[in-house]
Parts: C-alpha cells; structure tokens; sequence
C-alpha cells in the first residue's frame, strides 16, 4: 500500500528495530521513526535507529506491504543544518516512503533534492489554519500535515474543505496540548531545547526522589515539578504535565495540563467523515507492549468501520497516563 | 502473590521477601545467564552505549535478595546482593518479580509499570531508560533462553512461574490489562 491510498490509514510509532517489527506484525499501515540524534523530536537515550537498523526495517516493511515514514520534525540550530541535510539524503537513500518535517528548511531541502518523496508535515509545525497548511502545500509540495490536537472534529471538517493536503489526526497517546514547536518550557528549566535538541525533559536531568512517607517527588534540572502521594497514579516528567502550589491554591493545581492521555476510538468515524486520511498512534518512546496492544486495537478497529461493523474496542487505560483518557478537543474545548 | 503458602504454614513463616536466603549457590548461576544473554543479543549492549558502565540495583520486593548489575560485555556482572548491603550504583530499580519478568521480556510496557507506580526508579533515570529501552529491542524471551539454559528443570519452572502469573491475573490482580 501506498500511504496516503486508503482512508483511515494506521500510523504507528517504532522506537526500536524491534516494535517497528511488532507494529508491522499489529497491522500497521505506516511507521514512523527516527535516527539516534537530534533531527527528530523523540531523541531519548537507548532510543531510535542507526543507519543500517532503519535500511532492515524499511525492507521489512516494504515486503509486508507497509510503508516508513522518518521523522526529521526538530528544528535545525544555525551552523547544525547538515545533520539534517545528512539524514534526509540516508532516509532517501534508505527508500523511506516519506519524511515528516517541520522546518521550513528541512522541507525546502527535500523538495529540492528529493522532490519524489512525500513530505508530511509534522505536528511539530502547528500548522492549524488553513492559510498556514496551504502555504505548506504550496511552497514545499508538503503532500499530508499532521493536525494539532486543539481542533475539534467540525474544525477539522472546515479545514478539510479548504486544503488539498491529506490530514493526520492523533487518535490516541500523549493529550499534547502544547503549540508544538514552539514549547519552550523544557529549555527554561535545564538549557536544552525540546525543538532543537530533540528532547523533552532530558532522562539525565530527571530526578524521582521518594521521602520517609512514600511520597514520590518528580524534579527537572533541580525543580521539583510533582510529588505524588504513595497511592496515587504518577505521569511523565514533563513541565507542562507538572502540579504547582500558589497562595490561592496551596495544594497544588496543573497549570497546564493533567496527566491524561488522548483515546479517539470511539471518534474514528466521524473523524473519517470529516476527511481525516490518517490515524496517529503516538508513542516512539513506548514498549513493544504498548505497540502490540495499541496497533492490534486500532487496527480491528478501523477493518471494523470499514467493513460497516460496529467497532469493538479494547480497553486501553492501563496503557494510558495517569490511567485516565479523554476524547479532549476533538470532543469539546470544554474538556477540562 | 509468589510467596503464598498454604496455610497455617504461611502463618507460621515470615513474609518470603524478609526470610534470609544463601546468596553464594546462586552467584555463578546468575554469572551464567548474563554471560549467554550477551552472546546471544550482542545489540541490547550497543544500544546501553555508555550506561555499560553504570551500575544498576535491581531489588526485586517480593523476593529477599536484589540483583546487582553492570552489563559492560568486558567484565559483566550480575550477582546477588542482600537488600540491606547494596553496593554502590548510579540505578536503583524496584519492582515485584513478576513486573520485572515481564518488563524483561517486553510483556508489559514500563511507562504503563510506572504510571501505576508498581516500578519504582531512582537514582540515574537516563541510565534505567537507556537499559528500558536497549531490552525493549530484544525479541524472544530472555526469560525462555534463560530457562532453556538449566533443561527440563529450567523449563518446568518457568512454565510454572507462568501458570501462577496467569492464575493471579485471572483472579483480578493488578496487571489484568496486559
């Protein structure tokens, strides 16, 4: 299958050779993944694929009929660009079925040099206008974009009828509020940036300390951003996900956002019949389990809406953060 | 729970994980596997990069003893160590048995364990989701290599650990989602 061929195409996470294996096997239609290093924005430690992993893992996909799609979505730093330039010509070089980008460099690159590749753009972009997305389409020859998870299906719908590009949309993983690309709350706390380097909230500068009570205290570059009582469910150690106290609330309140995941299962048709080419499992920094359980689930699923059967979903909280889901924006804006 | 006895003995008996156990008979067993999980998955070491080097604890909760690991393929280390003498580590990692059986052979997904607080981590976080990860790339069961090493003997006791980690999920324990 050609991605962008069918409507409700299944887009996985893959961390690791090995769940890029396990979601070909779960029923993925495409794959995303990156290299060990700062051109994609999940560049964690023991994470992501060298050169020759990611040229095993494209021919593994490619004879299971499914496609890879390589993430270059971070933001080149002045005087950095040829780390990117170097990993789009290896992924062309590698046969990668498309690169989903976010700068407006990185994208001119590969429309320039490889202009018979697909560019989807990434979530990374915050592209939610159909102005935005147009100017993409138009200067880039950008074929998908990955939609921000802050619209709602009607929204989707109305951007759809203005916008030639194909739409992703995530329909289940981390809630990711944040104007994505633009999030600078990680770099305040320890220098690094989550759009330049790759990472947000680095694992060597978190810190999980337990006190005499149980408690357990999460800290990013020495700021403690949560303490969680000893039966309480904990969630990632991410700023924006973080519970402070002020006067008025001594107690501690999230300031941003909750430890909670994003669960569409039960949104999948309405989002196909507001044009949604595309379904994002989020996850690259997820086991082998969470790729087996979530793909298998989805992809029943989608064969399901398909086939004019009422979807039987799984039950996927355990998998979820903080063990609790929502249908967020997609459903209502209203949703906290 | 591993350590249920029928009771009244279990009445009789303090909790498995404070009854004092030898640790020497198992050090050389422990060498062994460590020794044949590198030789068999020479990747999960490339893939540790630097954290070779670091020093884990793994303290199994329900169990009286931990682990004390150093996966650095020129000397490895994988040995027995009483939980009130730990040696120096950069890693502590906690969790029952049965969690880190799992989390060892992919079964279960580590940020689920530690969103339900049922791993435990302290220490360097870089380096126990560098290890995380680097296992999560390993396909097959460790645990089956491992207990293909001892034969008949070996197999009959995972088979068994398996069968009573089935029968707890059955009976509603807390993993009953994987």
């Amino acid at each position: 299958m050609t991605t962008g061929e069918v409507v409700g195409e299944l887009v996985c996470p893959a961390g690791t050779p090995a769940s890029l294996r396990t979601a070909v096997d779960a029923g993925a239609d495409s794959i995303y993944c990156g290299f060990q290093n700062a051109t994609n924005a999940r560049n964690f430690p023991g994470l992501n694929f060298t050169p020759k992993e990611l040229a095993g893992a494209v021919d593994y996909a490619h004879e299971r009929g499914a496609n890879v799609l390589l993430a270059l979505n971070s933001y080149p730093p002045a005087g950095k660009f040829d780390l990117w330039r170097e990993a789009a010509d290896l992924g062309n070089e590698l046969d990668v079925d498309a690169f989903i980008v976010a700068d407006m460099a990185v994208a001119r690159y590969i429309s320039e040099k490889h202009p018979e590749r697909r560019i989807h753009l990434s979530v990374q972009a915050a592209a939610a206008s159909p102005d935005a997305i147009n100017y993409y389409v138009r200067e880039f020859g950008v074929k998908r974009v990955v939609l921000p998870r802050i619209l709602t299906i009607p929204e989707i719908h109305d951007i759809k009828s203005e916008i030639s590009a194909e739409i992703e949309t995530f329909i289940f993983g981390n809630h990711g509020l944040m104007v994505e690309g633009r999030c600078s709350l990680t770099n305040y706390a320890t220098g690094l940036s989550t759009n330049m380097d790759g990472v947000c909230s680095p694992a060597h500068l978190v810190e999980y300390v337990k006190d005499a009570d149980e408690n357990m205290s999460t800290r990013l570059g020495g700021y403690t951003i949560d303490r969680f009582g000893p039966q309480e469910n904990a969630g990632y150690p991410t700023i924006c996900k973080g519970r402070y106290c002020n006067e008025v609330q001594p107690e501690g309140y999230y300031a941003f956002e909750e430890p909670i995941s994003l669960n569409l299962s039960k949104l999948l048709p309405d989002l196909m019949e507001a044009g949604v080419t595309a379904f994002k499992i989020e996850g690259r920094q997820r086991s082998r389990a969470y790729v087996r359980k979530v793909v298998s689930a989805f992809r029943a699923a989608v064969d399901d809406i398909r086939a004019g059967r009422e979807p039987q979903l799984a039950d996927l909280v355990a998998l979820t953060e903080g063990q609790k889901q929502t249908e967020g924006a997609y459903k209502t804006k209203k949703w906290r | 729970m591993i350590n249920a006895l029928p009771d009244p003995i279990s009445r009789r008996l303090p909790p498995l994980a404070d009854m004092p156990v030898p640790l020497l008979p198992l050090q050389p067993i422990l060498y062994r596997i460590v020794r044949r999980v590198a030789e068999k998955h020479p990747g999960l070491f490339e893939r540790l990069g630097k954290h070779q080097r670091s020093n884990f604890v793994i303290e199994l909760t329900d169990l009286p003893l931990a682990l004390h690991l150093r996966p650095f393929p020129p000397s490895l280390i994988l040995r027995a160590v009483r939980k009130d003498r730990l040696p120096k580590h950069e890693a502590h990692i906690a969790g029952d048995f049965r969690t880190l059986l799992g989390l060892l052979d992919a079964e279960v997904d580590g940020d689920a364990i530690f969103f339900s607080r049922d791993l435990v981590i302290s220490g360097d976080t870089e380096a126990v989701v560098t290890l995380r990860n680097a296992l999560d790339d390993v396909e097959g069961s460790i645990a089956e290599d491992v207990a293909e090493m001892f034969g008949a003997a070996g197999r009959m006791a995972l088979a068994r650990l398996n069968a009573m980690t089935e029968s707890q999920d059955s009976e509603g324990a807390s993993h009953d989602n994987w």
